[in-house]
């Protein structure tokens, strides 16, 4: 038996996705011609921007198709400090420590290569952005700062952001968040939300892997990381995929169609798996606990474990989970953000992700404790033993 | 047997793992990440860091249909293998990593991981051969092949370490075989390059590499007489029998060119002298191990044949363990032996111990 509770990282494409994008495959026209093959895709295209447009609450033209989250974030970040460094400098980019890697890594890129400099707001003892300390940064460096950018949902250990107390305390200044964790899992709204752009990714909620969208401010003219034909408002040249932009418009429908039912299902079972799990292994600590979080998904650490045993522990016994993020070589380091949190290096290294999403069942709850608490015994005595020698 | 694969991404360990599961046994493929920051991709060469090597073990063990993780060991490599390597150089030894990488991490805390985790044994794609004699006891031997025999550098694994060791290539009779092998299985690693640098450095200097973790201050060359003959800039990365890098201006006196002899950390100085004077008759060591079973009364000298580098000659010699040290008398002598290599017993093809060299001595001042 095979159980899937990785969906954090990529969940099922669901039915309308695919159908959606079959049915598009099947069609022939580049959405850039003249004639009536052009015409027809293109119709497509920009059914898809309607149907994500009224999916996300946002002005139609906000929507640029990307490939996902990492080259929205790309553009988001990159575009806007380029843009906002045009009339004067402004080399303060503002973050926190517990984004993404494909948010972290494009800032350092810039601070690197373009004279940026990351402030980094401090959190809250339950790991929730510390508000004030934000409010602080921004009476502190004010004009001088390019960009604000904060993850709406963490994707580990699943914290939501108060993006509207931020984008109120940023006033002038241009908030982007990284929402490929909320979109789908939460009710958000871009128009309410304050936000100059927004990345959200469409494997995260049902659409294939290799298409998302930055929804931009028609307020904000980032630079473009690409050249080309100018398609997307100009900030992504290159013919565009009307198939994928269908299958991920069908998806964010989708997604929204059961969003109340499928947070308060899966709120049950992580409820009743981070129950569970604290009653077969009662040393466990549920990071996050004490903030608002997202229904979904779990972070336990679990003492006198190495998550990398313990993931092949799991996936021995069928079962599908994660831990922090690999480098690319496939190493597994100690979560940046449970490190940024505050916890120790041995705990950053000995947590679980366990995420459920919309093909999960109940039954799934019971396999996965099961399944830990066999992998517990003996990942511990593997640990015991690295320890002693 | 359930079984754990060491595959660094060459073609040894694919060729070796893919033996394993051909054999029955439930196999799982594991890269071993000794790095922290993994170099990028490096053509043509192969070291145990690189991206590359991950992503070309990883390619093998889909191949071989097996499942395949990467287990995060830099830490332990660091301490073990790493620190150590530079510590010896430091203290003016020879150090040998790939030795002190068997004894601690592949067949150290990998194996013991893996035991933990309910596996039997770890296998690896060194050439060279585990048996049994009648009573039981675990043996290991040269492989088939004595051009790529590598039974030198696992001579340091005990007995309960060979129990848990599978070394599928060692009876294969030429590498050309194993990469045919490779090949007919669909490998895509059959034509990858063998390596022979250390891993971890991968530009293959060492004495460079270690500037960046060892002041380096200038000192004297000496002869053995104590005349200065020139400077050097830091006496760690020299090593015994070294000709090459002196750079001493003034030809010896007999024209002939001249060997470091001897590294002395505490004085700075670096002693040279004629190649005569490399020769040693003696190794003596108390880091020492058996590989299997003892000798039957090892304080009493026994017959034996010595090898002091990987891929090096053997010497007949006499050995046994003198108040502690485990004493090696040669019947030939070595030349530019340094404290620091690790010297291993043989008795025919069967490795019988080894001894981390501590202290040489030199057959031209022996019967001084």
């Amino acid at each position: 038996m095979k159980v899937f509770l990785d969906h954090a990282s990529t969940t099922p494409v669901r039915k309308p996705s695919l159908d959606a994008l079959v049915a598009a495959l099947a069609e022939i026209g580049n959405p850039q011609s003249v004639h009536t093959h052009g015409q027809q895709t293109r119709a497509h295209l920009e059914d898809a921007r309607d149907e994500l447009a009224l999916a996300v609450d946002c002005n139609r033209s906000e929507v640029i198709f990307t490939s996902g989250g990492t080259e929205s974030n790309n553009q988001a970040i990159k575009g806007i400090f380029w843009a906002r460094n045009q009339d004067r400098k402004r080399p303060i980019v503002v973050s926190s420590a517990i984004e993404h890697h494909a948010l972290i890594d494009p800032i350092e890129w810039l601070v690197k290569h373009e004279g940026a400099e990351l402030v980094l707001v401090k959190l809250l003892a339950n790991g929730e952005i510390d508000l004030a300390d934000l409010e602080s940064i921004i009476t502190k460096h004010g004009d001088d700062i390019a960009l604000i950018s904060l993850m709406w949902v963490n994707n580990e250990v699943g914290i939501i952001t108060d993006i509207k107390k931020v984008t109120e305390l940023a006033r002038s200044i241009p908030v982007h968040s990284d929402a490929v964790q909320a979109f789908g899992n939460l009710a958000l709204s871009f128009r309410d939300s304050g936000l100059s752009a927004m990345s959200i990714s469409g494997h995260k909620f049902g659409a294939p892997i290799g298409v998302g969208a930055l929804i931009v401010s028609r307020n904000l003219k980032p630079e473009s990381l690409l050249h080309g034909g100018g398609q997307e408002r100009g900030l992504r040249s290159g013919t565009m995929s009307y198939p994928l932009a269908k299958a991920l418009s069908a998806a964010a429908s989708a997604a929204l169609a059961d969003l109340s039912a499928r947070q308060s299902a899966l709120k049950v079972l992580r409820d009743d798996f981070e129950q569970k799990l604290s009653e077969v292994i009662p040393d466990i600590k549920i990071t996050a606990s004490g903030a608002p979080r997202v229904e979904h998904s779990s972070n336990v650490i679990i003492p006198g474990t190495k998550s990398d045993s313990m993931l092949f522990l799991l996936d021995e016994q069928g079962l599908s989970v994660s831990a922090g993020s690999a480098c690319q070589a496939g190493v597994l380091g100690p979560s940046h953000v449970l490190m940024g949190m505050g916890y120790s290096e041995q705990d950053a290294t000995a947590c679980l992700r366990v995420s459920f999403g919309h093909s999960s069942k109940p039954e799934d709850v019971d396999f996965a404790v099961r399944a830990i608490q066999a992998g517990y015994a003996k990942a511990i005595k593997a640990q015991a033993v690295a320890g002693r020698t | 047997m359930r079984v754990l694969a060491a595959m660094s991404g060459g073609v040894d360990s694919a060729v070796a793992a893919a033996r394993a599961v051909e054999a029955g046994h439930e196999v799982v493929g594991v890269h071993l990440a000794l790095s922290r920051m993994p170099g990028t991709l490096r053509t043509g060469s192969r070291g145990c860091c690189t991206i590359e090597d991950s992503m070309d073990a990883q390619r093998a063990a889909t191949k071989l249909g097996i499942p395949y993780y990467v287990w995060d060991f830099s830490e332990r490599f660091k301490i073990d293998v790493v620190d150590d390597f530079v510590a010896e150089y430091q203290a003016g030894r020879t150090p040998n990593p790939c030795m002190r990488c068997n004894e601690r991490i592949k067949f150290a805390a990998l194996l013991e991981r893996g035991l933990a985790l309910g596996f039997d044994a770890v296998c690896t794609g060194h050439y060279a051969s585990v048996s049994k004699d009648d009573a039981g006891n675990f043996e290991l031997h040269r492989s088939l092949e004595m051009a790529k025999d590598q039974s030198y550098v696992l001579g340091v694994l005990t007995q309960e370490q060979l129990a848990h060791s599978m070394f599928p290539l060692g009876a294969t009779a030429s590498k050309d075989l194993v990469r045919a092998e490779a090949d007919a299985r669909g490998l895509s690693v059959a034509n990858k390059p063998d390596s022979y640098d250390i891993c971890f450095i991968p530009e293959g200097d060492t004495r460079e590499w270690l500037r960046d973790f060892v002041p380096s201050d200038a000192g004297k060359i000496v002869d053995q007489e104590g005349n200065e003959l020139g400077e050097h800039d830091g006496h760690v990365g020299f090593t015994i029998g070294q000709r090459k890098g002196l750079r001493i201006g003034r030809p010896a006196k007999d024209g002939k060119p001249r060997y470091v002899l001897e590294i002395r950390p505490k004085t700075n100085e670096v002693v040279v002298g004629p190649e005569a004077a490399l020769q040693i008759d003696q190794l003596a060591g108390s880091r020492y191990s058996w590989c299997g079973k003892a000798p039957e009364n090892a304080n009493e000298f026994f017959d034996c044949q010595v090898q002091v580098r990987a891929h090096g000659d053997t010497v007949p010699a006499t050995a046994a363990l003198v108040d502690g040290e485990l004493v090696i008398n040669l019947l030939e002598p070595f030349y530019g032996v340094a404290p620091g290599q690790t010297a291993v017993l043989y008795v025919g093809t069967r490795v019988l111990g080894q001894t981390t060299i501590d202290r040489t001595r030199s057959a031209v001042n022996a019967g001084v």
